[in-house]
């Protein structure tokens, strides 16, 4: 990675400042547990030297809702397993000059992978209707599956390498905080991190 | 009647070179062997000290001067003037591609393994700096035997080192485990492919289970993360049948 992080974005002054703008750091949560994203905010005090350096303009733990433009570097954590990840997904390319997977899911396709065995209507079957929690009676049987609040899903969930181009894998499940804030301080120093000197599969 | 002395020819003094460092060794022995013996580090998964040579998993790939041929050096021995490199781009390019397929071809979940952190595969992939798999998972719909009362071989991370089936027939002389079939439809089989539970030969030593590298062959029981393997009993055993 040869990420300069001084790259010259739109006028700092349109943001309100007349410092230079920080790197933009986004980070998004697809199929995955937030696991990822509890080991970010265990960075804890570190959070504190994160932010001065650079702005976190979209995450589950912000307020934005829609992926903002001209992103520096975004941590994706899951897999993509729904048709939503897989549009998420490609805004995210085309919007983040780096992409980095964050954890097992979006290197590995890791635990929302073993569904892969099945069908997705199999799999939904078993999920609300199989092991929902009332009677086994006839209705239940004729119950159909979820249209509302349930994205459609792919046929098998991927690693976000398998959809978009990913620059940066960060594996472990979930990556240490140490091993996430290790990458940000590389990334911020335009240096390309060592990754596996950090975590591995399953850490 | 007197045993006739053992007449094992005398070893010959060889000189070779692995990379770039003069070394010597006696004939007869391999490359990794003597790797090893200079503390040049050479990574390997199917080689296990004790169990004879499979040559199987090619991460022990070495380059020899003079040829365009790789070998496999736990099972190739050294010759007078033999110059060998053990680390390359080429090398590491090739051992990289070996893991990921081998992460590939099955189903390899670190996060819920049993040996999660004391996996030989796991490990390997963070020394040679594996960060993804470039190919695409196969997702094989595999058997997970559970029959036997006290071990369990989950086909899913089975990596067919075969170190099972050398420790099994070779250290317990059971031959309880085999390999069926071939290429990517090889498994390990108990007896004549049947639950474990009903191979008659086996006698449950456990053996097969601490030589695993990964979390194929376990003990029931544990949970992620609790299967660490104990294999003081090898090197034990052998030192104890040679002396």
């Amino acid at each position: 990675m040869t990420q300069s992080t001084t790259t010259t974005r739109s006028d700092p002054a349109l943001r309100g400042g007349i410092t230079p703008a920080k790197p933009r750091v986004a980070t998004v949560w697809l199929d995955g547990c937030s696991g990822c994203h509890m080991s970010f905010l265990d960075l804890d005090e570190r959070l504190f030297i994160l932010a001065e350096k650079v702005d976190i303009v979209c995450s589950p733990v912000v307020d934005p809702k829609e992926f903002p433009p001209d992103v520096d570097l975004c941590l994706v954590e899951g897999a993509v397993s729904s048709h939503h990840d897989l549009e998420k997904a490609k805004l995210i390319r085309a919007r983040s000059k780096v992409v980095a997977a964050l954890g097992d899911c979006a290197v590995t396709g890791n635990v929302p992978a073993m569904r892969n065995f099945w069908e997705v209507e199999e799999l939904f079957r078993r999920a609300y209707i199989e092991n929902a929690e009332y009677p086994d009676t006839p209705e239940k049987r004729k119950a159909n599956l979820p249209v509302l609040n349930v994205p459609p899903h792919e046929r098998i969930a991927r690693p976000l390498h398998e959809i978009i181009k990913v620059d940066l894998f960060i594996p472990g499940c979930p990556p240490p905080a140490d091993a996430i804030f290790y990458v940000l301080t590389e990334f911020l120093a335009g240096r390309s991190p060592n990754i596996t000197q950090v975590t591995r599969f399953g850490k | 009647m007197t045993m006739s002395p053992t007449t094992k020819p005398p070893a010959e003094s060889l000189t070779l070179t692995i990379d770039g460092k003069d070394v010597s060794c006696r004939s007869g022995q391999t490359i990794l062997d003597v790797a090893r013996e200079n503390d040049i580090d050479i990574p390997t998964l199917c080689q296990l000290d004790g169990l004879t040579t499979w040559g199987g998993c090619r991460l022990c790939l070495v380059e020899i001067a003079g040829s365009s041929k790789l070998f496999a050096s736990c099972a190739t021995q050294c010759t007078e003037g033999m110059n060998i490199t053990t680390q390359s781009d080429r090398l590491l390019n090739y051992r990289r591609m070996i893991l990921e397929m081998l992460f590939s071809e099955r189903n390899h979940i670190c996060a819920v393994c049993v040996s999660n952190g004391h996996c030989e595969l796991q490990s390997m992939a963070q020394k040679l700096g594996v960060t993804h798999i470039h190919l695409p998972y196969r997702y094989p719909k595999l058997t997970v035997d559970s029959s036997q009362d006290r071990f369990r071989l989950d086909h899913n991370r089975c990596i067919l080192c075969s170190r099972c089936v050398r420790v099994c027939g070779e250290i317990e002389g059971a031959h309880t485990k085999d390999l069926k079939g071939r290429g990517i439809k090889t498994f390990v089989i108990n007896d004549l492919d049947q639950p474990w539970a009903d191979a008659k030969s086996c006698t449950t030593c456990g053996k097969c289970v601490h030589v695993c590298p990964v979390g194929a062959l376990t003990e029931r029981g544990t949970a992620v993360s609790e299967m660490a393997k104990r294999r003081a009993f090898l090197p034990y055993l052998t030192s104890m049948r040679e002396h």
